[in-house]
Protein backbone atom coordinates (compact mmCIF):
# COMPACT_ATOMS: atom_id res chain seq x y z
CA UNK A 1 0.00 0.00 0.00
CA UNK A 2 2.83 2.38 0.84
CA UNK A 3 3.96 2.26 -2.78
CA UNK A 4 0.66 3.78 -3.88
CA UNK A 5 0.97 6.85 -1.66
CA UNK A 6 1.92 10.02 -3.45
CA UNK A 7 1.94 12.26 -0.38
CA UNK A 8 2.88 11.53 3.21
CA UNK A 9 0.22 11.86 5.88
CA UNK A 10 0.25 11.53 9.66
CA UNK A 11 -3.24 10.04 9.72
CA UNK A 12 -3.56 6.32 10.43
CA UNK A 13 -5.65 3.68 8.72
CA UNK A 14 -4.68 4.08 5.07
CA UNK A 15 -3.66 0.45 4.54
CA UNK A 16 -6.61 -0.94 6.47
CA UNK A 17 -9.35 1.16 4.85
CA UNK A 18 -7.98 1.05 1.31
CA UNK A 19 -7.22 -2.67 1.57
CA UNK A 20 -10.70 -3.45 2.84
CA UNK A 21 -12.40 -1.22 0.26
CA UNK A 22 -10.50 -2.65 -2.68
CA UNK A 23 -10.92 -6.26 -1.50
CA UNK A 24 -14.66 -5.78 -1.01
CA UNK A 25 -14.98 -3.97 -4.35
CA UNK A 26 -13.18 -6.83 -6.13
CA UNK A 27 -15.13 -9.63 -4.44
CA UNK A 28 -18.61 -8.17 -4.72
CA UNK A 29 -18.44 -6.03 -7.87
CA UNK A 30 -15.44 -6.54 -10.15
CA UNK A 31 -15.06 -10.33 -10.10
CA UNK A 32 -18.79 -11.03 -10.62
CA UNK A 33 -18.89 -8.49 -13.48
CA UNK A 34 -15.76 -10.05 -15.00
CA UNK A 35 -17.54 -13.41 -14.78
CA UNK A 36 -20.10 -12.12 -17.26
CA UNK A 37 -17.39 -11.40 -19.80
CA UNK A 38 -15.66 -14.74 -19.12
CA UNK A 39 -18.96 -16.47 -19.79
CA UNK A 40 -19.60 -14.54 -23.01
CA UNK A 41 -16.03 -15.28 -24.13
CA UNK A 42 -16.85 -18.99 -23.82
CA UNK A 43 -19.43 -18.59 -26.58
CA UNK A 44 -18.24 -18.94 -30.16
CA UNK A 45 -18.43 -15.84 -32.34
CA UNK A 46 -21.32 -17.40 -34.25
CA UNK A 47 -23.26 -18.16 -31.07
CA UNK A 48 -22.64 -14.65 -29.74
CA UNK A 49 -23.75 -12.98 -32.97
CA UNK A 50 -26.78 -15.24 -33.24
CA UNK A 51 -27.85 -14.14 -29.75
CA UNK A 52 -27.24 -10.39 -30.02
CA UNK A 53 -28.10 -10.11 -33.72
CA UNK A 54 -31.36 -12.07 -33.81
CA UNK A 55 -34.35 -10.05 -35.03
CA UNK A 56 -35.92 -10.38 -31.58
CA UNK A 57 -32.80 -9.03 -29.83
CA UNK A 58 -32.42 -6.20 -32.35
CA UNK A 59 -36.07 -5.25 -31.86
CA UNK A 60 -35.53 -5.24 -28.08
CA UNK A 61 -32.44 -2.99 -28.34
CA UNK A 62 -34.27 -0.68 -30.72
CA UNK A 63 -37.23 -0.38 -28.36
CA UNK A 64 -35.03 0.12 -25.29
CA UNK A 65 -33.01 2.81 -27.05
CA UNK A 66 -35.97 4.56 -28.65
CA UNK A 67 -38.15 4.62 -25.55
CA UNK A 68 -35.23 5.64 -23.29
CA UNK A 69 -34.25 8.43 -25.69
CA UNK A 70 -37.81 9.73 -25.96
CA UNK A 71 -38.26 9.59 -22.18
CA UNK A 72 -34.96 11.34 -21.49
CA UNK A 73 -35.80 14.02 -24.07
CA UNK A 74 -39.20 14.63 -22.45
CA UNK A 75 -37.47 14.85 -19.08
CA UNK A 76 -34.93 17.33 -20.44
CA UNK A 77 -37.73 19.68 -21.51
CA UNK A 78 -40.05 19.29 -18.52
CA UNK A 79 -37.17 18.87 -16.06
CA UNK A 80 -35.77 22.23 -17.12
CA UNK A 81 -39.18 23.85 -16.63
CA UNK A 82 -39.61 22.18 -13.22
CA UNK A 83 -36.11 23.18 -12.09
CA UNK A 84 -36.72 26.76 -13.24
CA UNK A 85 -40.06 26.97 -11.43
CA UNK A 86 -38.69 25.45 -8.21
CA UNK A 87 -35.66 27.77 -8.12
CA UNK A 88 -37.15 31.04 -9.39
CA UNK A 89 -40.75 31.12 -8.14
CA UNK A 90 -42.18 30.74 -4.66
CA UNK A 91 -45.78 29.59 -4.36
CA UNK A 92 -47.77 27.65 -1.77
CA UNK A 93 -46.62 24.04 -1.76
CA UNK A 94 -43.44 24.62 -3.75
CA UNK A 95 -41.32 23.17 -0.93
CA UNK A 96 -43.36 19.96 -0.76
CA UNK A 97 -43.29 19.72 -4.55
CA UNK A 98 -39.50 20.02 -4.49
CA UNK A 99 -39.24 17.12 -2.02
CA UNK A 100 -41.67 15.06 -4.13
CA UNK A 101 -39.34 15.23 -7.15
CA UNK A 102 -37.21 12.46 -5.61
CA UNK A 103 -40.19 10.07 -5.34
CA UNK A 104 -39.01 7.91 -8.28
CA UNK A 105 -35.74 7.27 -6.40
CA UNK A 106 -37.55 6.24 -3.25
CA UNK A 107 -40.57 4.35 -4.60
CA UNK A 108 -39.80 0.70 -5.39
CA UNK A 109 -39.96 0.18 -9.15
CA UNK A 110 -42.50 -2.65 -8.90
CA UNK A 111 -44.89 -0.32 -7.07
CA UNK A 112 -44.40 2.32 -9.77
CA UNK A 113 -45.01 -0.34 -12.41
CA UNK A 114 -48.32 -1.66 -11.13
CA UNK A 115 -49.53 1.88 -10.32
CA UNK A 116 -48.82 3.31 -13.76
CA UNK A 117 -50.37 0.25 -15.40
CA UNK A 118 -53.51 0.61 -13.27
CA UNK A 119 -53.76 4.32 -14.08
CA UNK A 120 -53.24 3.90 -17.81
CA UNK A 121 -55.16 0.68 -18.47
CA UNK A 122 -58.35 0.98 -20.56
CA UNK A 123 -60.55 1.37 -17.49
CA UNK A 124 -57.95 3.23 -15.42
CA UNK A 125 -58.28 6.77 -14.07
CA UNK A 126 -56.22 8.16 -16.94
CA UNK A 127 -56.55 5.43 -19.57
CA UNK A 128 -60.33 5.81 -19.82
CA UNK A 129 -59.91 9.40 -21.03
CA UNK A 130 -57.28 8.45 -23.60
CA UNK A 131 -59.12 5.41 -24.94
CA UNK A 132 -61.87 7.40 -26.77
CA UNK A 133 -59.14 9.29 -28.67
CA UNK A 134 -57.72 5.98 -29.88
CA UNK A 135 -54.58 6.34 -27.75
CA UNK A 136 -54.00 3.02 -26.03
CA UNK A 137 -51.14 3.50 -23.56
CA UNK A 138 -50.85 0.37 -21.45
CA UNK A 139 -49.11 -2.50 -23.26
CA UNK A 140 -47.68 -0.21 -25.97
CA UNK A 141 -44.30 1.51 -26.52
CA UNK A 142 -45.99 4.74 -25.37
CA UNK A 143 -46.70 3.11 -21.99
CA UNK A 144 -43.07 2.02 -21.74
CA UNK A 145 -41.95 5.57 -22.46
CA UNK A 146 -44.26 6.95 -19.77
CA UNK A 147 -42.83 4.53 -17.19
CA UNK A 148 -39.32 5.61 -18.19
CA UNK A 149 -40.25 9.30 -17.90
CA UNK A 150 -41.32 8.55 -14.32
CA UNK A 151 -38.06 6.72 -13.56
CA UNK A 152 -35.82 9.39 -15.08
CA UNK A 153 -37.75 12.41 -13.81
CA UNK A 154 -35.45 13.43 -10.91
CA UNK A 155 -32.19 13.40 -12.88
CA UNK A 156 -32.59 16.51 -15.06
CA UNK A 157 -34.28 18.48 -12.28
CA UNK A 158 -31.55 17.66 -9.76
CA UNK A 159 -28.64 18.36 -12.09
CA UNK A 160 -30.03 21.67 -13.43
CA UNK A 161 -31.36 22.96 -10.08
CA UNK A 162 -27.99 23.63 -8.35
CA UNK A 163 -26.59 25.38 -11.43
CA UNK A 164 -29.66 27.63 -11.61
CA UNK A 165 -29.39 28.34 -7.89
CA UNK A 166 -25.76 29.42 -8.16
CA UNK A 167 -26.32 31.71 -11.14
CA UNK A 168 -25.41 35.29 -10.33
CA UNK A 169 -28.35 37.68 -10.91
CA UNK A 170 -25.79 40.26 -12.08
CA UNK A 171 -25.39 38.33 -15.33
CA UNK A 172 -29.04 38.73 -16.19
CA UNK A 173 -29.09 42.34 -15.04
CA UNK A 174 -26.11 43.09 -17.26
CA UNK A 175 -27.85 41.45 -20.19
CA UNK A 176 -31.00 43.46 -19.50
CA UNK A 177 -29.07 46.70 -19.16
CA UNK A 178 -27.48 46.01 -22.54
CA UNK A 179 -30.93 45.81 -24.04
CA UNK A 180 -31.60 42.07 -24.21
CA UNK A 181 -35.16 40.96 -23.60
CA UNK A 182 -35.91 37.96 -21.35
CA UNK A 183 -35.89 35.44 -24.16
CA UNK A 184 -32.59 36.71 -25.54
CA UNK A 185 -31.13 36.67 -22.03
CA UNK A 186 -32.20 33.07 -21.59
CA UNK A 187 -30.90 31.98 -24.98
CA UNK A 188 -27.58 33.83 -24.99
CA UNK A 189 -26.71 34.14 -21.27
CA UNK A 190 -28.49 31.47 -19.22
CA UNK A 191 -28.66 28.55 -21.62
CA UNK A 192 -24.89 28.45 -22.34
CA UNK A 193 -24.33 28.03 -18.58
CA UNK A 194 -27.13 25.50 -18.16
CA UNK A 195 -26.56 23.15 -21.04
CA UNK A 196 -23.75 20.98 -19.57
CA UNK A 197 -26.00 20.22 -16.59
CA UNK A 198 -28.95 19.65 -18.89
CA UNK A 199 -27.01 17.19 -21.05
CA UNK A 200 -25.66 15.43 -17.94
CA UNK A 201 -29.19 15.05 -16.59
CA UNK A 202 -30.39 13.78 -19.96
CA UNK A 203 -27.55 11.21 -20.08
CA UNK A 204 -28.20 10.05 -16.50
CA UNK A 205 -31.90 9.59 -17.21
CA UNK A 206 -31.13 7.81 -20.48
CA UNK A 207 -28.60 5.45 -18.85
CA UNK A 208 -30.99 4.63 -16.03
CA UNK A 209 -33.83 3.98 -18.49
CA UNK A 210 -31.78 1.62 -20.66
CA UNK A 211 -31.48 -0.92 -17.85
CA UNK A 212 -34.82 -0.32 -16.15
CA UNK A 213 -36.96 -3.38 -15.54
CA UNK A 214 -39.38 -3.21 -12.61
CA UNK A 215 -41.47 -0.23 -13.64
CA UNK A 216 -41.63 -1.28 -17.30
CA UNK A 217 -42.36 -4.99 -17.06
CA UNK A 218 -45.97 -4.47 -15.91
CA UNK A 219 -46.97 -1.80 -18.41
CA UNK A 220 -45.18 -3.21 -21.45
CA UNK A 221 -47.29 -6.32 -22.03
CA UNK A 222 -44.05 -8.11 -22.97
CA UNK A 223 -44.84 -9.07 -26.55
CA UNK A 224 -41.71 -10.26 -28.39
CA UNK A 225 -40.72 -7.95 -31.29
CA UNK A 226 -43.30 -5.38 -30.14
CA UNK A 227 -43.05 -4.39 -26.48
CA UNK A 228 -40.13 -6.45 -25.20
CA UNK A 229 -37.30 -4.31 -23.81
CA UNK A 230 -33.71 -5.60 -23.64
CA UNK A 231 -33.62 -6.30 -19.86
CA UNK A 232 -36.85 -8.28 -20.18
CA UNK A 233 -35.40 -10.33 -23.04
CA UNK A 234 -32.50 -11.25 -20.73
CA UNK A 235 -34.96 -12.48 -18.10
CA UNK A 236 -36.96 -14.43 -20.70
CA UNK A 237 -33.83 -16.16 -22.01
CA UNK A 238 -32.78 -17.01 -18.45
CA UNK A 239 -36.16 -18.53 -17.68
CA UNK A 240 -35.74 -20.76 -20.73
CA UNK A 241 -32.27 -21.76 -19.47
CA UNK A 242 -30.65 -20.02 -22.48
CA UNK A 243 -27.74 -18.83 -20.32
CA UNK A 244 -25.48 -18.18 -23.32
CA UNK A 245 -27.96 -15.92 -25.10
CA UNK A 246 -28.89 -14.11 -21.88
CA UNK A 247 -25.19 -13.47 -21.17
CA UNK A 248 -24.44 -12.19 -24.67
CA UNK A 249 -27.36 -9.74 -24.61
CA UNK A 250 -26.38 -8.65 -21.10
CA UNK A 251 -22.75 -8.12 -22.15
CA UNK A 252 -23.81 -5.74 -24.92
CA UNK A 253 -26.08 -3.85 -22.52
CA UNK A 254 -23.29 -3.68 -19.92
CA UNK A 255 -20.70 -2.33 -22.37
CA UNK A 256 -23.17 0.36 -23.48
CA UNK A 257 -23.89 1.29 -19.85
CA UNK A 258 -20.20 1.56 -19.00
CA UNK A 259 -19.56 3.73 -22.05
CA UNK A 260 -22.39 5.99 -20.87
CA UNK A 261 -20.95 6.11 -17.33
CA UNK A 262 -17.56 7.22 -18.66
CA UNK A 263 -19.20 9.77 -20.93
CA UNK A 264 -21.26 11.17 -18.04
CA UNK A 265 -18.16 11.42 -15.83
CA UNK A 266 -16.35 13.35 -18.56
CA UNK A 267 -19.38 15.62 -18.98
CA UNK A 268 -19.60 16.32 -15.27
CA UNK A 269 -15.90 17.18 -15.11
CA UNK A 270 -16.33 19.46 -18.12
CA UNK A 271 -19.39 21.12 -16.55
CA UNK A 272 -17.65 21.63 -13.19
CA UNK A 273 -14.54 23.05 -14.85
CA UNK A 274 -16.57 25.46 -16.96
CA UNK A 275 -18.61 26.49 -14.01
CA UNK A 276 -15.85 26.75 -11.40
CA UNK A 277 -13.75 28.87 -13.75
CA UNK A 278 -9.97 28.94 -13.98
CA UNK A 279 -7.88 28.67 -10.82
CA UNK A 280 -10.47 26.87 -8.72
CA UNK A 281 -10.20 23.16 -8.14
CA UNK A 282 -13.42 21.38 -9.15
CA UNK A 283 -14.98 19.61 -6.18
CA UNK B 1 -11.88 32.83 -2.03
CA UNK B 2 -9.89 34.53 -4.72
CA UNK B 3 -6.98 36.84 -3.97
CA UNK B 4 -9.01 39.95 -4.83
CA UNK B 5 -11.12 39.61 -1.69
CA UNK B 6 -8.20 38.91 0.64
CA UNK B 7 -7.21 42.52 1.31
CA UNK B 8 -10.55 43.99 2.30
CA UNK B 9 -12.44 43.63 5.57
CA UNK B 10 -15.90 43.42 4.02
CA UNK B 11 -17.44 40.81 1.80
CA UNK B 12 -19.88 41.10 -1.04
CA UNK B 13 -22.58 39.82 1.27
CA UNK B 14 -22.35 43.06 3.30
CA UNK B 15 -23.09 45.24 0.31
CA UNK B 16 -26.81 46.07 0.09
CA UNK B 17 -28.27 44.72 -3.16
CA UNK B 18 -28.92 47.40 -5.74
CA UNK B 19 -32.60 48.24 -6.15
CA UNK B 20 -33.95 45.91 -8.79
CA UNK B 21 -36.00 47.09 -11.68
CA UNK B 22 -38.48 44.28 -11.52
CA UNK B 23 -39.30 44.29 -15.22
CA UNK B 24 -35.69 43.86 -16.38
CA UNK B 25 -34.83 40.53 -14.75
CA UNK B 26 -38.21 39.16 -13.66
CA UNK B 27 -40.20 37.00 -16.05
CA UNK B 28 -43.45 38.53 -17.35
CA UNK B 29 -46.50 37.28 -15.39
CA UNK B 30 -47.84 35.24 -18.30
CA UNK B 31 -44.51 33.38 -18.64
CA UNK B 32 -44.44 32.76 -14.91
CA UNK B 33 -48.02 31.50 -14.91
CA UNK B 34 -47.43 29.29 -17.93
CA UNK B 35 -44.25 27.72 -16.52
CA UNK B 36 -45.80 27.09 -13.09
CA UNK B 37 -48.82 25.58 -14.81
CA UNK B 38 -46.71 23.24 -16.95
CA UNK B 39 -44.57 22.20 -13.97
CA UNK B 40 -47.61 21.56 -11.75
CA UNK B 41 -49.38 19.57 -14.45
CA UNK B 42 -46.27 17.48 -15.17
CA UNK B 43 -45.47 16.75 -11.52
CA UNK B 44 -49.13 16.24 -10.70
CA UNK B 45 -49.63 13.66 -13.44
CA UNK B 46 -46.32 11.86 -13.03
CA UNK B 47 -45.74 11.99 -9.26
CA UNK B 48 -48.75 13.01 -7.21
CA UNK B 49 -51.39 11.03 -9.09
CA UNK B 50 -49.44 7.72 -8.91
CA UNK B 51 -48.75 8.24 -5.20
CA UNK B 52 -52.44 8.89 -4.49
CA UNK B 53 -53.40 5.94 -6.68
CA UNK B 54 -51.35 3.49 -4.60
CA UNK B 55 -53.30 4.34 -1.46
CA UNK B 56 -56.61 4.70 -3.29
CA UNK B 57 -56.29 1.24 -4.82
CA UNK B 58 -55.07 -0.24 -1.54
CA UNK B 59 -58.28 0.73 0.25
CA UNK B 60 -60.58 0.26 -2.77
CA UNK B 61 -62.06 -2.98 -1.36
CA UNK B 62 -62.31 -1.65 2.16
CA UNK B 63 -60.18 -1.72 5.24
CA UNK B 64 -60.92 -5.40 5.91
CA UNK B 65 -59.33 -6.56 2.65
CA UNK B 66 -56.43 -4.20 3.34
CA UNK B 67 -55.78 -5.63 6.80
CA UNK B 68 -56.16 -9.20 5.54
CA UNK B 69 -53.63 -8.54 2.78
CA UNK B 70 -50.96 -7.11 5.06
CA UNK B 71 -51.45 -9.71 7.81
CA UNK B 72 -51.52 -12.68 5.43
CA UNK B 73 -48.81 -15.19 6.48
CA UNK B 74 -47.14 -14.97 3.06
CA UNK B 75 -47.09 -11.16 3.26
CA UNK B 76 -45.63 -11.33 6.76
CA UNK B 77 -42.97 -13.77 5.55
CA UNK B 78 -42.13 -11.35 2.71
CA UNK B 79 -41.84 -8.46 5.17
CA UNK B 80 -39.55 -10.51 7.41
CA UNK B 81 -37.32 -11.40 4.47
CA UNK B 82 -37.18 -7.79 3.25
CA UNK B 83 -36.19 -6.64 6.74
CA UNK B 84 -33.58 -9.40 6.99
CA UNK B 85 -32.03 -8.49 3.63
CA UNK B 86 -31.88 -4.80 4.57
CA UNK B 87 -30.48 -5.67 8.02
CA UNK B 88 -27.50 -7.33 6.31
CA UNK B 89 -26.82 -5.20 3.24
CA UNK B 90 -27.30 -1.80 4.94
CA UNK B 91 -24.62 -2.16 7.68
CA UNK B 92 -22.17 -3.97 5.39
CA UNK B 93 -22.33 -1.25 2.74
CA UNK B 94 -22.31 1.51 5.36
CA UNK B 95 -19.04 0.16 6.80
CA UNK B 96 -17.61 -0.11 3.30
CA UNK B 97 -18.72 3.44 2.47
CA UNK B 98 -17.02 4.89 5.55
CA UNK B 99 -13.80 2.91 4.92
CA UNK B 100 -13.66 3.84 1.23
CA UNK B 101 -14.39 7.51 1.95
CA UNK B 102 -11.67 7.58 4.66
CA UNK B 103 -9.04 6.18 2.28
CA UNK B 104 -10.11 8.37 -0.65
CA UNK B 105 -10.73 11.64 1.18
CA UNK B 106 -7.90 11.63 3.70
CA UNK B 107 -5.00 10.33 1.58
CA UNK B 108 -3.38 10.96 -1.78
CA UNK B 109 -2.61 7.83 -3.79
CA UNK B 110 -2.27 6.59 -7.34
CA UNK B 111 -5.40 5.26 -9.00
CA UNK B 112 -7.78 7.27 -6.82
CA UNK B 113 -10.04 8.53 -9.60
CA UNK B 114 -10.17 5.02 -11.05
CA UNK B 115 -11.31 3.71 -7.67
CA UNK B 116 -14.01 6.40 -7.43
CA UNK B 117 -15.32 5.45 -10.88
CA UNK B 118 -15.24 1.73 -10.01
CA UNK B 119 -17.28 2.35 -6.85
CA UNK B 120 -20.06 3.90 -8.95
CA UNK B 121 -20.18 0.94 -11.37
CA UNK B 122 -23.30 -0.71 -9.86
CA UNK B 123 -25.28 2.48 -10.59
CA UNK B 124 -24.62 1.87 -14.28
CA UNK B 125 -25.54 -1.83 -14.31
CA UNK B 126 -29.10 -2.85 -15.16
CA UNK B 127 -30.77 -4.53 -12.15
CA UNK B 128 -31.45 -7.56 -14.33
CA UNK B 129 -27.77 -7.85 -15.26
CA UNK B 130 -26.86 -7.47 -11.56
CA UNK B 131 -28.92 -10.55 -10.84
CA UNK B 132 -27.65 -12.42 -13.88
CA UNK B 133 -23.95 -12.12 -12.93
CA UNK B 134 -24.62 -13.96 -9.67
CA UNK B 135 -26.64 -16.65 -11.45
CA UNK B 136 -23.62 -17.13 -13.74
CA UNK B 137 -21.32 -17.41 -10.69
CA UNK B 138 -23.38 -19.39 -8.20
CA UNK B 139 -26.18 -20.99 -10.25
CA UNK B 140 -26.35 -24.73 -10.94
CA UNK B 141 -24.82 -24.08 -14.40
CA UNK B 142 -22.49 -21.39 -13.06
CA UNK B 143 -18.74 -21.26 -12.56
CA UNK B 144 -18.91 -22.25 -8.88
CA UNK B 145 -22.19 -24.15 -9.23
CA UNK B 146 -20.81 -27.72 -9.24
CA UNK B 147 -18.63 -27.06 -6.18
CA UNK B 148 -21.54 -25.46 -4.29
CA UNK B 149 -23.86 -28.35 -5.15
CA UNK B 150 -21.26 -30.84 -3.96
CA UNK B 151 -21.03 -29.08 -0.61
CA UNK B 152 -24.77 -28.60 -0.28
CA UNK B 153 -24.64 -24.79 -0.35
CA UNK B 154 -27.58 -23.09 -2.02
CA UNK B 155 -27.14 -19.44 -3.01
CA UNK B 156 -29.25 -18.90 -6.11
CA UNK B 157 -33.02 -19.33 -5.60
CA UNK B 158 -32.28 -18.97 -1.88
CA UNK B 159 -31.86 -16.19 0.66
CA UNK B 160 -28.05 -15.77 0.29
CA UNK B 161 -28.50 -14.92 -3.40
CA UNK B 162 -31.09 -12.26 -2.57
CA UNK B 163 -28.78 -10.74 0.04
CA UNK B 164 -25.78 -10.73 -2.33
CA UNK B 165 -27.71 -9.21 -5.25
CA UNK B 166 -29.20 -6.51 -3.01
CA UNK B 167 -25.78 -5.73 -1.54
CA UNK B 168 -24.39 -5.38 -5.08
CA UNK B 169 -27.16 -2.99 -6.12
CA UNK B 170 -26.83 -0.81 -3.01
CA UNK B 171 -23.02 -0.93 -2.86
CA UNK B 172 -22.22 2.71 -3.86
CA UNK B 173 -24.83 4.65 -1.85
CA UNK B 174 -22.92 5.55 1.34
CA UNK B 175 -19.51 5.89 -0.34
CA UNK B 176 -21.04 8.12 -3.03
CA UNK B 177 -22.44 10.37 -0.32
CA UNK B 178 -19.41 10.46 2.01
CA UNK B 179 -16.51 10.84 -0.46
CA UNK B 180 -17.31 14.41 -1.57
CA UNK B 181 -18.38 15.38 1.96
CA UNK B 182 -15.14 14.17 3.57
CA UNK B 183 -13.00 15.60 0.76
CA UNK B 184 -14.57 18.96 1.44
CA UNK B 185 -13.85 18.70 5.17
CA UNK B 186 -10.13 18.09 4.60
CA UNK B 187 -7.73 16.61 7.13
CA UNK B 188 -6.82 19.48 9.48
CA UNK B 189 -9.06 18.40 12.36
CA UNK B 190 -7.85 14.81 12.25
CA UNK B 191 -4.23 15.96 12.06
CA UNK B 192 -4.77 18.14 15.11
CA UNK B 193 -6.16 15.10 16.93
CA UNK B 194 -3.07 13.07 15.97
CA UNK B 195 -0.79 15.80 17.30
CA UNK B 196 -2.70 15.68 20.59
CA UNK B 197 -1.99 11.95 20.80
CA UNK B 198 -5.34 10.45 19.82
CA UNK B 199 -5.40 6.89 18.51
CA UNK B 200 -6.85 6.05 15.11
CA UNK B 201 -10.13 4.81 16.54
CA UNK B 202 -10.41 7.81 18.87
CA UNK B 203 -9.90 10.17 15.93
CA UNK B 204 -12.62 8.47 13.96
CA UNK B 205 -15.12 8.30 16.80
CA UNK B 206 -14.55 11.74 18.34
CA UNK B 207 -13.56 13.88 15.35
CA UNK B 208 -14.59 12.36 12.02
CA UNK B 209 -17.86 10.65 12.94
CA UNK B 210 -19.51 13.76 14.44
CA UNK B 211 -18.57 15.66 11.27
CA UNK B 212 -20.02 13.10 8.89
CA UNK B 213 -22.95 11.77 10.94
CA UNK B 214 -25.66 13.59 8.96
CA UNK B 215 -24.16 12.62 5.62
CA UNK B 216 -23.76 9.04 6.77
CA UNK B 217 -27.38 8.92 7.89
CA UNK B 218 -28.43 10.42 4.55
CA UNK B 219 -26.59 7.71 2.65
CA UNK B 220 -28.03 4.99 4.91
CA UNK B 221 -31.61 6.23 4.42
CA UNK B 222 -31.27 6.10 0.63
CA UNK B 223 -29.44 2.77 0.79
CA UNK B 224 -32.18 1.30 2.94
CA UNK B 225 -34.96 2.49 0.63
CA UNK B 226 -33.25 0.84 -2.33
CA UNK B 227 -32.43 -2.35 -0.41
CA UNK B 228 -36.05 -2.81 0.65
CA UNK B 229 -37.48 -1.88 -2.74
CA UNK B 230 -35.14 -3.64 -5.16
CA UNK B 231 -37.05 -5.70 -7.69
CA UNK B 232 -35.17 -6.57 -10.88
CA UNK B 233 -31.98 -8.06 -9.44
CA UNK B 234 -33.82 -9.89 -6.67
CA UNK B 235 -36.41 -11.24 -9.09
CA UNK B 236 -33.66 -12.91 -11.18
CA UNK B 237 -31.99 -14.68 -8.24
CA UNK B 238 -34.97 -15.38 -5.98
CA UNK B 239 -36.82 -18.25 -7.64
CA UNK B 240 -40.09 -16.80 -6.27
CA UNK B 241 -40.70 -19.48 -3.65
CA UNK B 242 -43.65 -18.24 -1.67
CA UNK B 243 -43.06 -17.78 2.05
CA UNK B 244 -39.36 -18.49 1.56
CA UNK B 245 -37.66 -16.37 -1.10
CA UNK B 246 -40.29 -13.72 -1.74
CA UNK B 247 -39.42 -10.18 -0.74
CA UNK B 248 -42.12 -7.52 -0.47
CA UNK B 249 -41.74 -6.20 -4.03
CA UNK B 250 -41.87 -9.78 -5.37
CA UNK B 251 -44.95 -10.47 -3.27
CA UNK B 252 -46.59 -7.38 -4.80
CA UNK B 253 -45.83 -8.75 -8.27
CA UNK B 254 -47.33 -12.18 -7.50
CA UNK B 255 -50.53 -10.71 -6.05
CA UNK B 256 -50.87 -8.34 -8.99
CA UNK B 257 -50.38 -11.10 -11.55
CA UNK B 258 -53.02 -13.18 -9.75
CA UNK B 259 -55.51 -10.32 -10.22
CA UNK B 260 -55.58 -9.61 -6.48
CA UNK B 261 -55.22 -5.90 -7.21
CA UNK B 262 -56.39 -4.55 -3.86
CA UNK B 263 -54.12 -6.94 -1.96
CA UNK B 264 -51.16 -6.10 -4.22
CA UNK B 265 -51.70 -2.38 -3.62
CA UNK B 266 -52.15 -2.96 0.11
CA UNK B 267 -48.64 -4.43 0.34
CA UNK B 268 -47.42 -1.81 -2.14
CA UNK B 269 -48.85 0.93 0.10
CA UNK B 270 -46.43 -0.12 2.85
CA UNK B 271 -43.55 0.30 0.39
CA UNK B 272 -44.98 3.64 -0.73
CA UNK B 273 -45.17 4.69 2.92
CA UNK B 274 -41.50 3.78 3.27
CA UNK B 275 -40.79 5.95 0.22
CA UNK B 276 -42.66 8.92 1.71
CA UNK B 277 -40.85 8.55 5.04
CA UNK B 278 -37.55 8.33 3.12
CA UNK B 279 -38.33 11.57 1.27
CA UNK B 280 -39.24 13.38 4.48
CA UNK B 281 -36.11 12.23 6.34
CA UNK B 282 -34.01 13.06 3.26
CA UNK B 283 -35.44 16.55 3.14
CA UNK B 284 -34.91 17.13 6.89
CA UNK B 285 -31.28 15.97 6.60
CA UNK B 286 -30.69 18.19 3.55
CA UNK B 287 -32.13 21.11 5.45
CA UNK B 288 -29.90 20.43 8.47
CA UNK B 289 -26.84 20.04 6.27
CA UNK B 290 -27.81 23.28 4.55
CA UNK B 291 -27.67 22.07 1.02
CA UNK B 292 -29.87 21.49 -1.98
CA UNK B 293 -31.33 18.19 -3.10
CA UNK B 294 -29.34 16.34 -5.64
CA UNK B 295 -29.58 13.29 -7.78
CA UNK B 296 -27.51 10.21 -7.15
Amino acid sequence: MGLLRTKRSVLPGFGLTLGFSVAYLCLLILIPLAGLFVKSASLTAAEFLAAVGSPRALAAYRLSFGASFAAAAANAVFGLVVAWVLVRYRFPGSGALDALVDLPFALPTAVAGITLTTLLAKNGWLGRYLEPFGIPVAYTPLGITIALIFIGLPFVVRTVQPVLQDLEPELEEAAASLGANRFETFRRVLFPTLWPALVTGFALAFARSLGEYGSVVFISGNMPMKTEIAPLLIVTQLEQYEYGAATAIAAVLLVLSFAMLLGINALQRYGTRRFAGAGEEPA
Amino acid sequence: MTSASAGRDWTLADVPPPPRTASAVADPPWVRGLLIGVALLFLGLFLLLPLVTVFGQAFSKGIGVYLDAITDPMALAAMRLTLLVAAISVPVNAVFGVAAAWAIAKFEFRGKSLLITAIDLPFAVSPVVSGLIFVLLFGAQGLLGPWLTLHGVKIIFAIPGIVIATTFITFPFVAHELIPLMQEQGTEEEEAAVSLGASGFQIFRRVTLPNISLGLLYGIVLLNARAMGEFGAVSVVSGHIRGQTNTMPLHVEILYNEYQGAAAFAVASLLALLAVVTLVVKRVLEWRMGRASRAL
